[in-house]
């Protein structure tokens, strides 16, 4: 079993979705950050079989972690500080989703306009509803 | 500064000025011939659109200001790549305000995002239409004295009408309007607007047959079937003639029922029609010139 040291500050995101740890890292923009970060694939899990885990060792007010709540409900954020964990986040799904879901609507002006940001808003909140800002198709789909 | 890119964008009392504003242009159109003296609009239409585009610049022409722009976009820098954010800078230095026609959805919202100039919604793909929305309520206020307390009949194409479901968006806002929605069941009206009608509470019927229901009606807004719209030929011509409005259905029509219909009409109406008093569907385009003069005023902050 490999072992990956404790963090002083920071966050472990743990019951990632096996496999879906590198498209979170990109998604929380990891590769931007000049800070630590631990990929742990496919560690065994009682609950889940398998499962990635993210330690990222930052100051825990640097992350936006929002957008976790759209990707997966599931995924457990541990805030840690003095290398203890001091609370457990509440996901919230994020109002606005930049950059991170492209809209599929070939009528849409994304489809065209250079450079232009894909951004989706969130419609309903209790059905889980995205739309794109611009041409507010919906987005039924979680990320692949 | 002030866009329009949804009929939604206005609240109903803001639609009510504006709505009061046409109707005084209606009345005194010589006391807002040189409103927009030294103004100029530019109708930027990526693809054509006749009508609207006529309408926009006669609005202009008759507050006295001037116009320019392009009729398609092979004649504008979209040909050779330019963005539509790139474009609306340029175009802010030549104008004073913008009415953009695009086949993109969303297109005049990003036009509207780095525009230094306000830019109206003159269409934008299936998305949005909102000078024709305001249109057709302009039409009902001003011909029936009221916006609210009616049963409305909507008919034709009631899948891919963009007109109608933002009328019905529209409407929802105004108290006591019972819908009936006649078109052939491939045609009917998308779930998310039945859905929302029941989340609303508002009172509407799905009807096959136009006879069935036309003596009911206070409003009938007419559509026709778009041949763009379908995947093949043969669905077309087989759901185009369902509903043709006539002389002999009009019969069975209340005397102060309104016929409206956002035009172009094909068949679905019935020339003999034409000189029905009840048949406003010409007048309509006349009261989209007056609500864009005063919707042009409104986005440049113009008193008179």
């Amino acid at each position: 079993m490999l072992n990956v040291g404790k963090i002083e500050e920071g966050f472990v995101l743990d019951h990632i979705e096996a496999g879906k740890s590198l498209s979170i890292y990109h998604h929380l923009q990891l590769d931007k950050l000049d800070c630590t970060v631990a990929i742990i694939k496919n560690a065994r899990s009682n609950k889940m079989g398998k499962k990635d885990i993210l330690k990222v060792e930052c100051d825990i007010n640097t992350l936006d972690l929002d957008v976790l709540a759209f990707i997966d409900h599931n995924i457990t954020v541990n805030v840690i500080k003095d290398g203890e964990i001091v609370a457990k986040k509440e996901l919230v799904l994020p109002k606005e989703i930049k950059n991170v879901i492209k809209c599929k609507n070939p009528r849409c002006i994304t489809s065209i306009e250079q450079e232009l940001p894909h951004i989706f808003v969130l419609a309903d909140e209790e059905k889980e509803i995205y739309r794109c800002k611009y041409c507010e198709e919906k987005y039924d789909e979680r990320l692949d | 500064m002030r866009h329009l890119m949804n009929p939604l964008d206005f609240s109903v009392e803001e639609l009510d000025s504006l709505f009061d504003l046409a109707n005084d242009i209606e009345k005194n159109p010589a006391k807002y011939a040189h409103a927009c003296e030294g103004k100029k609009l530019a109708t930027c239409f990526y693809e054509p659109s006749t009508r609207t585009r006529l309408s926009f610049e006669s609005a202009m022409l008759s507050l006295g200001g001037q116009i320019l722009g392009f009729s398609d976009a092979a004649s504008s820098s979209a040909s050779k790549g330019e963005s539509v954010s790139d474009t609306i800078r340029v175009i802010s230095c030549f104008a004073d305000i913008c009415a953009m026609r695009h086949p993109k959805e969303g297109a005049p919202m990003v036009a509207a995002s780095k525009s230094m100039i306000p830019v109206i919604n003159a269409g934008d793909g299936g998305h949005q239409h909102p000078t024709q929305t305001l249109t057709d309520l302009l039409t009902i206020r001003s011909l029936k004295g009221r916006l609210g307390h009616f049963t409305i009949g909507l008919c034709g194409d009631l899948k891919f009408g963009r007109t109608v479901h933002s009328l019905i968006n529209a409407l929802v806002r105004y108290p006591d309007i019972h819908f009936l929605f006649i078109s052939p069941p491939e045609l009917r009206v998308p779930d998310y607007i039945t859905d929302m009608l029941h989340e609303k509470n508002i009172s509407y019927e799905e009807v096959i047959r136009l006879e069935d229901c036309i003596s009911r009606l206070d409003l009938l807004y007419m559509t026709r079937v778009q041949r763009e719209r379908f995947f093949n030929e043969e669905d077309y011509v087989r759901l185009k003639d369902f509903y043709i409005l006539n002389k002999a259905k009009m019969e069975l029509a209340k005397d102060d029922m309104l016929i409206l219909h956002p035009l172009p009409r094909v068949n679905e109406i019935s020339v003999e029609v034409d000189d029905d008093p009840r048949a406003v569907y010409f007048k309509q385009v006349q009261y989209g010139v007056y609500v864009r003069m005063a919707l042009i005023l409104t986005l440049l902050n113009i008193n008179v």
